[in-house]
């Protein structure tokens, strides 16, 4: 017994009873016989949760990578988390709730979404926020689909540099709406280098600072564009201290939000960002909340615009997005809120400082050098005689790097990427030196 | 006049955690950011101590309605019990602070939990292949999707295969999903014992027919008895079959969709699968496939070699990615530890649990509402709130609340006027389904002889009825600044 389940055989006469049945399977009477008879268990037995517990842990314990000093980025970024967050998000009336469709048992998501509304405004430096995507990538995707349907134009420019992983979840989609990616490299320096814009284009895609780490120059970007829609791909947490591409002219903004509050969660689940134009607001996917007041005048939140979602417009919505990533998104909100703009600077800061001297102690060592010239945020790619054999050393050392396979993807070669946040000590940073030297001596 | 919001609170200079201190200068820091991409103004953030930060959010805490503060018979959302212990199992440090770009020796744990649940959820569904990635119940679909754009790429059918058919009492991420894919939707219309109408159904195909989006039982909460009818009919014009297991609560551990002719079957692992649905998510919407889709499901494919567990991606007629990682890792943790507690035993429990509690509450409230498909339903059923004259579906909703439940589904599915959907789910007891019973009794009585008790209600929330044409009017999407 599982304990979820609070029927005696008791109950289960008295509801029978009701229902004119007398035997349960009766319930099941119209689902086909042929179907029903083919059914196989799994060969589950039931476990106690004593049993459930020990053999979750111990197949959390199994993953060596755990152990590991992360300077390991790509996307996914091992920030400190206050523990309020998580207490905040541990709240069952705020865990336990959906989406907010009875509004006045919900003020408490919609207040919460519309502060995180206004935060990734603020951040982003643009007018309106959805309340969340299922995380960058799709938000990405959802960008560029938006752009093609405003624009009418079938072709996205997507830097060779954008993040791989991000890159191949856009050709999925751009594939299925029938759009076409066009490649743009990067220069030395790892920037953009956009020689044309061709007939035909919607969107172009900027990732800043980008999957190297380097920082990009938006400006003169969205005259060069048009009516073509500028969509910036960001790490959130870098706009503490980057002016917010809303000021270079942004269509969209979207990006990956896990590091506002939220752990590497092996990947999911994450917060898609998004945010773009007053103008655009009709047309962009997913959930808001808008203020109003109730019929005594007093000021409360609903889901405002819904006629642009699916349950309302159907095959001619926004978007088929449902379910979102709100508890994420609600994660950023309480972390943003912890800090505070000095303390988000103060993360920033920190790790780009500590980015910065590892980065200088590594280029001073015989052999090694970053692979691009940029100014960078808290990520850079190192290039070496045998970048695979100075990983290897590394993980001896209990330190993790993106390796030159996954960097390459991107188009760099022979380089692998080191992430540095505010969480990386003296020691390990010592530590992470020591072992290249160990490698190269 | 105050917002509500946490910038109500504060001061400039509070802040609410603490943080290491600089090491350098600010400006030495500053100055790796060149002039111009440095932000000039920095954003508008609340400034609050930690004690504020913690009343605030539990004040809204307090103003919201979660399943454990009560019965939450939300139709289509199965709005079951969350487990406490996969809430501690899902946190643990081996699998929240793992980074999904460890090499794959170094995630073998994590792996191994893909893989249990890759194997329990083929088991349910009976069907051969899966990927966990999609996000959500409607990225599975967008996923199946393009799973058949795929299928009659490969076979040179695709020009012409462009409709995708959907009973009209379909959710509206279907049609949505479809549309994504650039597919056509055509609308089939259910018959009066509200399900498909198999002869307008058999009209409809053709050699243009990419195939059927089909919920069952469907959103009416009826099982389609013909259900083995309609695939092999589908299939036999040359189409393939997409199941939305938004409902598989209805019949878990008995049926499976892989028999009943399923060539796509997307699971929501936040209904079925009893984890949180988070104020609107995260969730999880993996899909199972039949056996000609199995090549083009999304990369990489976690297979096990003796007690090794490896990533394929040497799949060359994939789809892709829908995912950028494994999908929604902490809540596939959370789904798998359920399954585990339940058993085989444990997944029937729910299923009759479920069925049983909604074919209980119909019998006893189609005494007082009208009830347009009076049969045997599967998990939820749908009312309709239309004899009440001026009183209409919205005010028994609010009223609801007055009385301590969350309100069911309003107005969906489309094809009922007046709709209430309700999913009592398998983890309520008897006594609180009598308890809604009388309560949505007393409300029937009301309408009639006080109808503006709900015209006004709630009366008892934390706030009254609110204006939600002026939110569309007038939209005010963020806090201005000040
Ligand atoms: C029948 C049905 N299909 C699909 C969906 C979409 O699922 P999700 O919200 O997880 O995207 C829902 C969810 O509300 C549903 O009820």
């Amino acid at each position: 017994m599982s304990g979820y389940i609070p029927h005696t055989p008791p109950d289960i006469r008295a509801m029978l009873q009701e229902v004119g049945l007398r035997d349960p399977e009766a319930l099941f009477g119209d689902i086909p016989e042929e179907v029903r008879r083919r059914y196989r268990p799994l060969g589950l037995p039931p476990r106690d949760e004593d049993w459930v517990r020990r053999h979750l842990t111990e197949l959390s314990e199994k993953s060596t990578g755990r152990k590991l000093i992360p300077f390991l980025g790509g996307g996914i970024y091992d920030h400190f988390v206050p523990a309020v967050v998580d207490y905040v998000l541990s709240q069952p009336e705020l865990y336990t709730a959906y989406t907010p469709y009875q509004a006045e048992v919900s003020q408490g998501t919609l207040t919460w979404m519309f502060e995180y509304q206004t935060m990734v405004c603020e951040l982003t430096g643009m007018e309106v926020a959805n309340a969340s995507m299922y995380d960058g990538a799709t938000a990405l995707a959802e960008a560029v689909l938006m752009a093609h349907r405003t624009t009418g134009g079938k072709q996205v420019l997507v830097p060779q540099y954008l993040n791989p992983r991000v890159r191949e979840v856009l050709a999925t989609y751009a594939w299925g709406a029938g759009l076409e990616l066009v490649d743009l490299p990067f220069d030395e320096e790892g920037r953009l280098v956009l020689s044309e814009v061709p007939e035909g284009t919607c969107a172009l895609i900027v990732q800043q600072p980008n999957f190297f780490g380097i920082i990009e120059d938006l400006s003169g970007l969205k005259e060069r564009l048009g009516e073509a829609f500028l969509i910036v791909y960001v790490n959130p947490i870098a706009l503490g201290v980057l002016e917010p591409p809303g000021s270079f002219g942004a269509d969209v903004v979207v990006g990956e939000g896990q590091v506002l509050g939220n752990p590497p969660s092996f990947g999911g689940p994450l917060l898609g960002i998004f945010a773009t134009r007053e103008k655009h607001l009709r047309r962009m996917p997913g959930r808001i909340s808008g203020q109003t007041v109730d019929a005594e005048g007093k000021i409360g939140y609903v889901m405002a615009l819904q006629t642009r979602e699916q349950h309302i417009r159907r095959e001619r919505a926004t978007s088929n997005i449902c379910t979102n990533s709100a508890l994420c998104a609600l994660a950023a909100t309480v972390y943003l809120a912890a800090l505070g703009p000095e303390g988000l600077k103060r993360v920033v800061l920190l790790s780009l400082a500590r980015a910065h001297r590892l980065a200088e102690e590594i280029s001073a060592l015989p052999g090694f050098d970053l692979a691009l010239t940029g100014p960078f945020f808290n990520e850079f790619p190192v290039r070496c005689p045998d970048p695979g054999g100075a990983v290897k050393k590394l993980r001896e050392a209990g330190i993790a790097v993106l390796p030159p396979e996954e960097v390459e993807k991107a188009g760099l070669a022979g380089a692998f990427l080191v992430a540095v946040t505010e969480r990386r000590s003296e020691e390990e940073l010592s530590r992470f030196v020591s072992a290249l030297k160990g490698g190269t001596s | 006049m105050k917002s509500g919001t946490i910038y109500d609170l504060g001061a400039p200079g509070r802040r609410g955690v603490s943080l290491p201190p600089l090491s350098e200068p600010e400006q030495e820091i500053l100055s790796y950011i060149p002039e111009g991409v440095r932000r000039r103004e920095p954003p508008w953030l609340p400034e609050v101590s930690q004690p504020e930060l913690v009343r605030h959010y539990l004040r809204l805490a307090r103003m919201n309605y979660g399943v454990d503060t009560g019965f939450y018979p939300l139709g289509s959302c199965t709005m079951k019990y969350n487990p406490k212990v996969n809430e501690e199992l899902a946190r643990l440090p081996g699998f929240s602070g793992l980074h999904p770009l460890l090499s794959e020796e170094e995630v073998q744990g994590a792996l191994e939990v893909l893989w249990e649940l890759s194997e329990c959820l083929k088991g349910i569904a009976g069907m051969p292949g899966i990927t966990l990635q999609p996000a959500a119940g409607a990225h599975g679909e967008l996923t199946g999707m393009l799973l058949f754009k795929r299928y009659f790429q490969e076979r040179g059918e695709l020009e012409r295969r462009v409709k995708i058919l959907l009973p009209d009492s379909a959710h509206g991420t279907n049609p949505a999903s479809a549309a994504m894919v650039g597919f056509e939707v055509v609308s089939i219309p259910s018959n009066d014992r509200g399900t498909v109408d198999v002869a307008a159904l058999e009209a409809a195909l053709g050699e243009d027919v990419a195939g059927i989006m089909l919920t069952v039982p469907n959103t009416l909460g009826i099982f389609e008895e013909e259900i083995l009818e309609i695939t092999e009919l589908v299939h036999r014009a040359g189409g393939l079959c997409y199941f939305d297991g938004a409902n598989l609560n209805a019949y878990l551990g008995r049926a499976r969709p892989g028999d009943m002719g399923a060539d796509v079957f997307h699971f929501n692992l936040h209904k079925t699968f009893s984890t949180p649905h988070g104020g609107g998510g995260p969730g999880a919407g993996p899909g199972t496939v039949s056996e000609p889709l199995v090549p083009y499901l999304p990369v990489p494919q976690v297979v096990k070699e003796g007690d090794k567990f490896r990533l394929d991606y040497d799949r060359p007629k994939s789809i892709g990615r829908v995912h950028p990682h494994f999908g929604n890792f902490l809540v596939l943790v959370r789904a798998l530890a359920y399954i585990l507690t339940l058993g085989d035993e444990g997944l029937r429990e729910v299923s009759l649990g479920a069925v049983l509690a909604a074919n209980y509450l119909k019998e006893r409230l189609k005494k007082t509402y009208r009830l347009p498909y009076d049969r045997l339903c599967k998990h939820e059923f749908v009312l309709s709130g239309d004899s009440f004259g001026e009183v209409r579906t919205l005010d028994i909703a609010k009223r609801l609340i007055d009385y301590g439940f969350h309100p069911p589904t309003i107005y969906f599915p489309l094809i009922v006027k007046e709709a209430l959907m309700i999913e009592p789910t398998e983890t309520e007891p008897k006594e609180i389904l009598d308890a809604f019973a009388v309560a949505m009794e007393e409300i029937a009585r009301e309408a009639r002889e006080s109808p503006e008790l709900l015209k006004e209600a709630p009366h008892t929330a934390p706030v009254r009825r609110l204006d939600e044409a002026r939110a569309a009017r007038k939209p005010l999407l963020r806090l201005p600044r000040p």
